[in-house]
């Protein structure tokens, strides 16, 4: 690694190595060590996380750059059972960008922020010469008060079975369809939403949630990986039990792609009790957002710290992070 | 009223587990039958990656054994071209275009991603059609189009080279790495160290050329060929197929892609390839200099020819290849990927040290990602 490459940002592989290799490196500490989606600060009080958005196109079916901003950063935090409180923003812009396509953004965000119960406190503008950036980059910053303590990547185990809110790889797959130069005809949208209100309900109903992730960059297929690592478990995912719209499938076959390394914005993963799980999936169903959630995978101890993808003929293969560069800028 | 044709139509049929594990059976029966190992060499690349990528081997009973061919253009595309690539794509004026994996494979001065990392304008495309575009918004520029692929690929740049005549357009040339399957085969089978027995043959090249291509493998060389698709169902029954005639003793051309594939094939492709394009000698990776089997524009294209216009750049010199790489084994079917002592250690995904590890077509790519599991 000499360079950083497009495939650096890519959620897989890569992205592990460059992040492990320098920031963690020098930014050593036993709260970063846990990789979580947002750190667990204050005693175990409050949740906090940041994330920048980059994507490219900034307007895309089901959403905006905008409400990305907003959805990433409340997602990470309720992926740690925490209610999100206060944000800041700090917006990157081109010179030239439009004045209402700016206005259009921020009143997503003003939506979406409502939808969390959550507050922009503080901001930062900068505005760069054409051609520094494309377009405009937004980084939001969040703080969320935990509401169920305990929630952890680490602790998933052959107790838990593993869901997934809802089919895969939407996100992905519409930015990828509006790609300058696909000219792809599709009524696919983006997945992109906020997950508080699925997560509180869950917790409402006294689920036993181990674990929480929502499948970013990387996909499910990142996701499960991560956890089997971090948890040093074998995740064994029933193939024909993933929900995955024609419409992704489709774009996959046509790309080459796999829909369980595309991106999501409104999908999570969730390791839940045994004994809980249909109730789980009863409280996701109850949800527009989520009215097709399913039982994907068992843990086992089958290979350490390893995804196997069981087919329907009976087949089997580890489903490896994704590797190389995926797409282009998609968060 | 007639159902209208759905997406999953294409695909689910194609996938059906309750068809998957009957063929499963049907094959193990027939391959009972056999007293010696049956060697299968699919040519493609995409087979490749559906036989990994679905388990088709554990599947089979173990006297069937898959050889991975020769047939996934990005890695049998030699250094030196990748090379003329490069040196393309660091000229100031140029916009480099391709297609996907294309631009991961290393050069003798690194890939085209490095070229592009290094401030290099190299770009890649689904459709080559994409290449008007990019030179109509681009006029101060010339686009270069790195044209690579089989006989499924070639017609889309005959057609963008129609385009490109047709609109009289000043700053858009050609590389042209067309290359053809059938006498890639020749060579395989001549060869003193083969050991395949059968073929099964991509279905979208014979989309394109017909089934005909494939007629002397059985005949002249005793070696039977089906004419697969893509989906798992699809190779499932290829096998069957084949296992069949060795039962019989037969050596046939057959076609399981009945869905598309034509004896004749696509007589306006054909037509069109050879309207703009010659045949020329190619050396494919790790087999050599094989005649006939690439393609090249005509001379009266001089004009859209980059080779031609950009001969004082291009590098003239042979590179040298990577000893411990054996992709150039790989691709002729006599070693497997794991043979390769550097195989996922030193050659990843992220980390290619060979071209069949770089695309996603390739065999090593394939067993990095899907083998794990395999018995």
């Amino acid at each position: 690694m000499k360079k950083v490459t497009l495939a650096h940002g890519n959620g897989g592989a890569e992205n592990q190595e460059l992040i492990s290799k320098v920031f963690y490196k020098a930014f050593e500490n036993e709260i970063l060590a846990k990789s979580e989606d947002a750190a667990i600060i204050d005693n175990g009080r409050l949740a906090f996380t940041t994330d920048s958005f980059t994507v490219s196109p900034i307007f895309f079916n089901g959403a905006d750059i905008g409400k990305l901003s907003i959805c990433g950063t409340c997602n990470d935090l309720a992926m740690m059972g925490a209610k999100p409180k206060y944000l800041t923003c700090s917006v990157i812009i081109e010179e030239g960008f439009e004045v209402d396509k700016l206005e259009t953004i921020v009143n997503s965000m003003k939506i979406e922020l409502e939808k969390n119960g959550a507050k922009v406190v503080s901001g930062d503008t900068k505005v760069v010469p054409k051609g520094s950036v494309d377009k405009i980059f937004i980084n939001t910053t969040g703080i969320g008060e935990v509401q169920k303590e305990g929630i952890s990547s680490n602790k998933v185990s052959t107790d838990d079975v593993i869901i997934v809110s809802r089919d895969i790889g939407a996100h992905g797959a519409t930015i990828f369809a509006s790609r300058e130069g696909m000219d792809m005809n599709t009524d696919l949208q983006s997945d992109c939403a906020s997950l508080w209100p699925q997560v509180e309900a869950l917790i409402n109903e006294n689920i036993n949630i181990t674990a929480l992730r929502d499948a970013t960059r990387g996909g499910l297929s990142a996701v499960l990986n991560e956890w089997a690592v971090q948890s040093d478990i074998c995740i064994e995912v029933n193939e024909e039990a993933v929900p995955v719209k024609d419409e992704v499938k489709g774009l996959c076959e046509l790309l080459g792609f796999e829909a369980m390394s595309l991106a999501n914005e409104g999908t999570f993963v969730l390791a839940v009790k045994k004994e809980d799980a249909k109730k789980a999936i009863e409280v996701l169903s109850s949800f527009e957002n989520s009215s097709n959630a399913s039982i994907i995978a068992d843990v086992t101890k089958q290979y350490d710290k390893k995804v196997v993808l069981n087919s329907p003929w009976g087949t089997k293969r580890f489903l490896e992070l994704p590797t190389g560069e995926l797409l282009p800028r998609i968060c | 009223m007639e159902k209208e044709l759905e997406l999953n139509d294409l695909y689910d049929g194609f996938r059906n587990p309750e068809v998957m594990k009957a063929y499963a059976k049907l094959i193990e029966e027939d391959a009972s039958k056999l007293d010696k190992t049956i060697n299968i060499m699919e040519v493609c690349g995409g087979h490749t990656h559906t036989i990994m990528k679905y388990g088709v081997p554990q599947l089979l009973p173990s006297n069937i054994n898959f050889i991975h061919g020769p047939g996934c253009p990005v890695c049998v595309m030699p250094k030196d071209k990748i090379d003329s690539a490069y040196a393309l794509a660091m000229q100031e004026d140029i916009i480099l275009v391709t297609l996907g994996d294309m631009i991961k494979v290393p050069g003798s001065n690194g890939s085209l991603q490095d070229a592009r990392s290094k401030g290099a304008d190299v770009r890649f495309v689904y459709s080559p059609m994409d290449c008007i575009k990019i030179a109509d918004e681009n006029p101060s520029k010339t686009v270069v189009f790195f044209a690579i692929g089989f006989e499924t690929t070639t017609p889309m740049t005959c057609s963008l080279l129609k385009t490109v005549i047709a609109k009289d357009m000043k700053n858009l040339y050609f590389h042209v790495n067309h290359v053809t399957v059938p006498e890639v085969m020749e060579v395989l089978v001549q060869s003193d160290d083969c050991k395949i027995d059968a073929f099964l043959g991509p279905s979208h090249v014979s989309v394109i050329s017909g089934s005909k291509i494939y007629e002397p493998f059985p005949k002249k060389y005793n070696k039977p060929v089906v004419v697969s698709g893509f989906e798992p169902v699809d190779v499932m029954q290829s096998i069957h197929m084949l296992i069949r005639q060795f039962v019989e003793n037969r050596s046939d051309l057959e076609v399981e892609y009945k869905r598309l594939v034509s004896f004749e094939g696509n007589l306006k492709a054909q037509e069109m390839i050879d309207t703009y394009l010659k045949k020329v000698t190619f050396k494919f990776r790790g087999v050599g200099e094989v005649p006939l089997s690439g393609y090249d524009l005509k001379d009266e294209f001089d004009k859209y020819n980059a080779k031609v216009i950009y001969e004082k750049i291009l590098p003239k010199e042979t590179p040298k290849e990577n000893k411990a790489c054996k992709c150039p084994e790989i691709l002729k079917g006599v070693a497997k990927p794991t043979d390769c002592k550097i195989f996922g250690n030193v050659c990843t995904p992220t980390n290619p040290v060979g071209s069949c590890m770089v695309s996603s077509e390739g065999a090593c790519a394939a067993y990095y990602k899907y083998g794990n599991l395999l018995k």
